[in-house]
């Protein structure tokens, strides 16, 4: 993974003593809420229901054991003992002291991390796919440019007062519509990276997706961007929306607004018009440059082992719980004789992608032991041992399942996505997390799960839509109603290069409904499916949403809403 | 005599800067003696009468973009930019522009919602004066021009992105 050189440590040093000061001039009071708001923001800390909230960057998600171990350090000494796994691959604390702040970071800073731009209006921190450079159906590995990017990115001084947030993802996996395991589709730019006939280089970028109150779905505005180019095209495309984008309205800022107001020929037109200046400038990107980052990226020492399938495995073990395990948390991987293991971060008994102090240095453990030291975290709020020797799986199996991170329902209705929601987070309409919890618990039999198999569901707590309900198989919204908790359903939603957003079965619930609500869908897919091997989301493409819903709201009388809400 | 940080040090400010108050008009306000530095409309109404003037100054608002001043600049010593918020960035993308696309070399001023956050920011996009908001301390704002000694990426002050100029 990337480390630092001393130009990057002396600018990771410098933020920390510059946020000391912001911090130190706001309790003294010479810098108002309103002026330190932004700042605080632009370093990840927002101030929540309870207390303050840090957002670590894990950038595209690469973790050193020992920044783990960092992790947990500072978990146990300023937080209550956990963290949480954000869906973009961030790490969250949920209770640390604003006064410590600056102390939180000068301690990441110890092992090259840091918390900038992980919120605020400005570029954020650049997510990729958890399997990069690994996965046998990537073209090359997206993570020296996800490098680039961030270095490119940080501390931009043109683009650090944005109408609002931006976020590029980076995928350069290709093959099914399920190869785009970052959303690049629902992102303020999306790059696929590409190999043209000739075998160069380029990205497809796409631009103004994105979920939240109004979620739209990015169009192409460069079929193929030769690399050289891609941070002097990024920026046309970046100075274009600071200076047009809308100010006025916080809901109406983001980029997918000014494109959809101008339409991608007329937004095409004006980059390109602002690029005619800026293409071959000395921003334009270089072998050399390329090639040190690469050299970041290089194989770990794998061995030259021979393949095992995952099939042999399980059968020389002959244990079922180790079987689903190998079934649904283990990927092949490019190199034969290794596997990529997912750790579940949705065990019941914690909130999805909670992990725990004691957890994380188990990991970081783990990591040392069977995967060189290195780990990922995953937008769906997991974790990942990348280069784990397939002979050496069922030994790590039995390890992760003493602690609670073998839950062998990866991509199953138990792994759901979901953000803080009304518990911690001021802006939520509704709780979300006792929502999953009570789903998790109502899909408990392993077997039925496996029967229903893929299905992602989505929880958001409001329609910032944190929890990417909208491109959830099933998606839950919580809703306000007359100051009462309900939520608001919805299917057919999906991810990928054929990213879809679901649509809302009817009017909304009350806590206690949903669990009810979710079996009924389920059955109603069961019922109707073609064979064991459609997925849920397959289904209700191929029949429509009419099905679903009629047979949910019979059950509930007659499309009625029940009077009574959660309170 | 009001002050500025005109190239990192603490200077009086000789130009006057005219704001067009409610009801005013840029055809009628009565324009001060001096060095001025007026509204972009105000410099469209009264273009004859300021060119008799020996110094010029022309600010634009966040919605006013550097194309609409370009092809005057060679008749100015000022440009301004006005941030009525520190947190509207426009004039950032105003800036840059000026100075690389249009080849501005006089004063660029930052003035309005002018903070010590936000000026390394303003100093890498090209800004050289910057009219600190008056309740603010001035002296402590000017040491922020220093809070980074090293940058990624590439910018008015620094032509060459780091990957140029990195050494092991
Ligand atoms: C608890 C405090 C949080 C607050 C106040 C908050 C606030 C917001 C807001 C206001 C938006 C909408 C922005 C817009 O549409 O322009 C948003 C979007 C988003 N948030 Fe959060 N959020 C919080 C926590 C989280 C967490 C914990 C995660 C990850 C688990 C997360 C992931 C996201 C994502 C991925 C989006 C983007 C959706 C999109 O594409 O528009 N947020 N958040
Ligand atoms: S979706 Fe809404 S409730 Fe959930 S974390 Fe985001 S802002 Fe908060």
């Amino acid at each position: 993974m990337y480390r630092y050189d001393h130009y990057d440590q002396a600018i990771v040093d410098d933020r920390v003593k510059q946020f000391r000061d912001q911090t130190n001039r706001y309790l003294a009071g010479t810098l108002s809420e309103d002026e330190f708001r932004p700042l605080r923001l632009q370093n990840g800390l927002y101030i929540q229901r309870h207390a303050p909230m840090l957002r670590i960057a894990i950038p595209y998600g690469m973790l050193s054991s020992k920044q783990l171990r960092k992790l947990s350090d500072i978990a146990a000494k300023y937080d209550r003992g956990y963290g949480h796994v954000s869906t973009r691959q961030n790490m969250q604390l949920n209770w640390p002291k604003l006064e410590d702040v600056p102390e939180i970071l000068a301690e990441l800073a110890t092992v090259e991390m840091h918390a900038i731009q992980t919120s605020g209006n400005c570029i954020r921190n650049v997510t990729s796919d958890q399997f990069a450079g690994v996965s046998p159906d990537e073209i090359t590995d997206p993570r020296p440019w996800c490098e680039i990017l961030r270095q490119w990115s940080t501390f931009h001084p043109e683009f650090a007062y944005l109408p609002r947030k931006f976020k590029i993802a980076v995928n350069a996996a290709e093959g099914s519509d399920m190869s785009d395991r970052v959303a690049t589709r629902v992102h303020d730019i999306g790059l696929d990276v590409l190999k043209d006939g000739d075998g160069n280089i380029g990205f497809r970028v796409i631009v103004g997706g994105g979920l939240g109150r109004t979620p739209i779905v990015g169009v192409v505005i460069k079929d193929f961007l030769p690399w050289q180019h891609l941070i002097t095209y990024l920026e046309c495309i970046l100075r274009v929306y600071n200076l047009y984008g809308r100010r006025d309205n916080k809901y109406k800022a983001r980029i997918k607004i000014l494109v959809k107001a101008l339409g991608i020929e007329e937004f095409r037109r004006q980059v390109e018009a602002e690029w005619a200046y800026v293409k071959d400038g000395a921003s334009t990107l270089t072998e050399a440059e390329v090639d040190r980052i690469r050299k970041h990226f290089t194989d770990p020492d794998w061995k030259p082992l021979d393949d095992v399938s995952l099939e042999a495995l399980a059968a020389e073990k002959n244990d079922k719980a180790f079987t689903r395990w190998l079934e649904r948390n283990v990927r092949e991987h490019k190199k034969p004789g290794y596997a990529a293991v997912t750790l579940s971060l949705k065990d019941a008994k914690h909130a999805p992608g909670d992990i725990t102090c004691a957890q994380m240095n188990f990991v970081a453990d783990l990591a040392d032991k069977y995967s060189f030291g290195e780990l990922r975290s995953s937008h769906e709020q997991n974790l990942i041992l990348a280069d784990v020797e397939k002979s050496r799986l069922h030994e790590l199996w039995l390890e992760a399942k003493a602690h609670s991170l073998a839950s062998p329902t990866i991509g199953l209705l138990q792994d759901i996505i979901c953000c803080p929601g009304g518990d911690f987070c001021s802006l939520a309409n509704a709780k979300s997390i006792p929502i999953a919890t009570a789903i998790q618990a109502r899909f408990d039999d392993l077997d039925y799960l496996y029967d229903i198999g893929d299905l992602d569901l989505n929880i958001s707590g409001c329609m910032n839509a944190c929890g990417h309900h909208h491109v959830g198989n099933i998606g839950i919204l919580g809703v306000d109603k007359s100051g009462s908790e309900w939520y608001q359903v919805s299917i057919g939603g999906r991810q990928g290069y054929n990213a879809h957003l679901g649509d809302v079965i009817g009017p909304s619930f009350a806590a206690a409904e949903v669990p009810d609500v979710i079996s009924t869908l389920i059955e109603t897919y069961i019922d109707n499916r073609d064979s064991d091997a459609e997925r849920f989301v397959d289904t209700v493409h191929r029949i429509g949403v009419a099905p679903f819903k009629e047979r949910v709201y019979a059950n509930k009388g007659a499309g009625k809403e029940r009077a009574v809400a959660n309170a | 005599m009001p002050k500025i940080i005109k190239h990192s040090s603490i200077v009086d400010d000789n130009w006057t800067l005219v704001r067009l108050a409610d009801g005013e008009s840029a055809e009628t306000v009565q324009l001060p003696a001096g060095d001025l530095i007026v509204p972009l409309k105000v410099w469209q109404a009264r273009r004859a009468e300021l060119l008799a003037r020996p110094q010029r100054g022309v600010w634009l608002a966040p919605d006013e973009v550097a194309q609409d001043i370009a092809a005057d600049l060679d008749k100015l010593q000022v440009v301004a930019v006005d941030f009525p918020q520190f947190a509207d960035g426009r004039g950032y993308s105003t800036a840059a522009l000026l100075r690389g696309r249009f080849g501005w070399r006089g004063e660029l001023r930052a003035i309005g919602d002018v903070l010590k956050d936000q000026l390394f920011y303003l100093q890498r996009v090209g800004f050289d004066a910057y009219a600190v908001r008056a309740d603010k301390d001035i002296e402590d704002a000017v040491k922020a021009l220093n809070d980074f000694s090293e940058t990624y990426q590439a910018a008015v002050d620094e032509p060459l992105p780091l990957f140029r100029r990195r050494r092991a």
